[in-house]
């Protein structure tokens, strides 16, 4: 039984399950969704006003950053063209909002609310406004399941921003730490270093932010250093997070969801 | 002689039901760690006030469900329970005549073995180890007990499930 699990023949019969199971999950959710709408609907006319106007001037600080990015973006083609090498097509995103459910605490599991329906698929990455949270590993007809870059059975391909310096981040446990094992004591990597998805094993497209490095211990009689790095991500506070569909996946998004829109960010 | 009509089908598909609620209800910080496992209490008192009634079978399907909520291997929690639910009824008779404090212990080490049966699960799958803390949720279960009997057996008697 079990090990016909793991060669996937009983997904079926999970994606069965998982219907019935579904309405438990909306009413676990449910106090906090009602909190939130609460608060949404009970906040005094200045504090949204006050709100309006941190968003306006946000925008519009985005609005002049994308325009430069647009530049840079038609410059780094340019220069692509030049060199000959292969375009890199913008990636895509869909919105999804978390499920406020406890898996298993041992375990960073995260359930949203897109489904195949949307266009989700199995590893596809997932992100938030600040970097990489993790990628997908199941997909349900009612929710998917995300394990988080610092579930202790995950690793993800990274490189220092700064050298370009390609490692392997393994989670830990601990929602704010993710390690870096593989590293000699002799590489060059410090306090305060970014790290971004280098784009190998084909699962997160590069360039992505994902940790910043906290902790560099260079102990002479180990093989390799011990560091360790924050996400960036607001791992256990974001409610709505981005699915990032890239290169070859944006086809597969088309098929499923519209053939509009060719460019930008979608909803 | 006169066939049993079985009744109160609804309180006990109630008390899964709720059990399975408090099994993914959010707990901040650490207490998550301590989270008893509801739906095996339930099990429990319920293979043992009626073991003509609910069995392995029921038990296995409950825990069906507890994976697909989980999203653990199919077949894990189903395991544990099924296993639970033949112990209970193989020891209900014996149970049922402790005083509320020994069966509290009786509880706790049946637990202990439903995590030992998960604990192997998560060996054989390549899980990394969890600590100490992992042995936290029998305990919990064992204090809850009592509490969950007196409750269960009020429902039990008021709406005559048999």
């Amino acid at each position: 039984m079990t090990l016909d699990h793991r060669q996937q023949h009983l997904h079926a019969l999970r994606a069965g399950l998982s219907l019935i199971i579904a309405p438990i999950e909306y009413l676990v959710d449910l106090p906090a969704e009602v909190v939130h709408w609460f608060s949404e609907s009970m906040s005094s006319r200045q504090q949204l006003q006050e709100e309006n106007a941190r968003l306006h001037s946000q925008n519009l600080l985005m609005q002049a950053r994308s325009l430069k990015n647009a530049d840079l973006e038609a410059e780094n083609r340019r220069l692509r063209g030049l060199l000959g090498s292969s375009l890199k097509v913008a990636d895509r995103v869909l919105i999804a909002e978390l499920y406020n459910v406890d898996l298993d605490p041992y375990k960073h599991l995260i359930r949203i609310n897109k489904t195949a329906r949307h266009g989700v698929f199995v590893d596809q990455p997932l992100m938030d406004a600040f970097g990489i949270m993790g990628q997908v590993i199941k997909v349900l007809p009612s929710h998917s399941t995300v394990r988080l870059i610092t579930d202790p059975g995950h690793s993800i391909p990274v490189q220092v921003s700064r050298n370009g310096l390609r490692t392997i981040a393994t989670g830990t446990g601990q929602i704010n730490r993710i390690s870096l094992p593989y590293l000699p004591n002799n590489a060059d990597i410090r306090k305060g270093d970014r790290l971004v998805t280098s784009g190998l094993g084909e699962i997160y497209p590069p360039g992505y932010p994902v940790a910043t490095v906290t902790d560099v211990k260079r102990t002479p009689d180990r093989a390799f250093a011990q560091i360790s790095a924050e996400p960036t991500a607001h791992l256990n506070r974001s409610r709505e997070v981005l699915l990032v569909f890239s290169g070859q996946h944006i086809k597969n998004m088309h098929h499923s969801v519209s053939k509009k829109k060719r460019k930008g960010k979608n909803k | 002689m006169k066939p049993v009509v079985h009744q109160g089908g609804w309180l006990i598909l109630a008390t899964f039901l709720a059990a399975f609620i408090l099994a993914i209800v959010p707990l901040p910080g650490l207490l998550q760690f301590v989270r008893p496992e509801w739906s095996a209490l339930i099990l429990i008192y319920w293979c043992m006030a009626i073991p003509e009634r609910i069995g392995v079978g029921y038990g296995w399907i409950a825990g069906l469900f507890l994976d697909v909520l989980k999203g653990t291997l199919l077949g894990q929690h189903a395991l544990c329970m099924a296993v639970l639910a033949y112990l209970v009824i193989n020891l209900h008779q014996r149970i049922r005549l402790f005083p509320l404090w020994q069966q509290a212990i009786v509880v706790w080490m049946l637990l202990n073995l439903y995590q030992l049966l998960l604990l192997w699960f998560d060996g054989i799958t390549g899980q990394p180890s969890k600590g100490l803390q992992f042995w936290l949720p029998p305990i919990a279960g064992m204090v809850l007990w009592p509490w969950i009997f007196i409750l269960l057996r009020h429902f039990r008697r008021t709406f005559k499930v048999q």
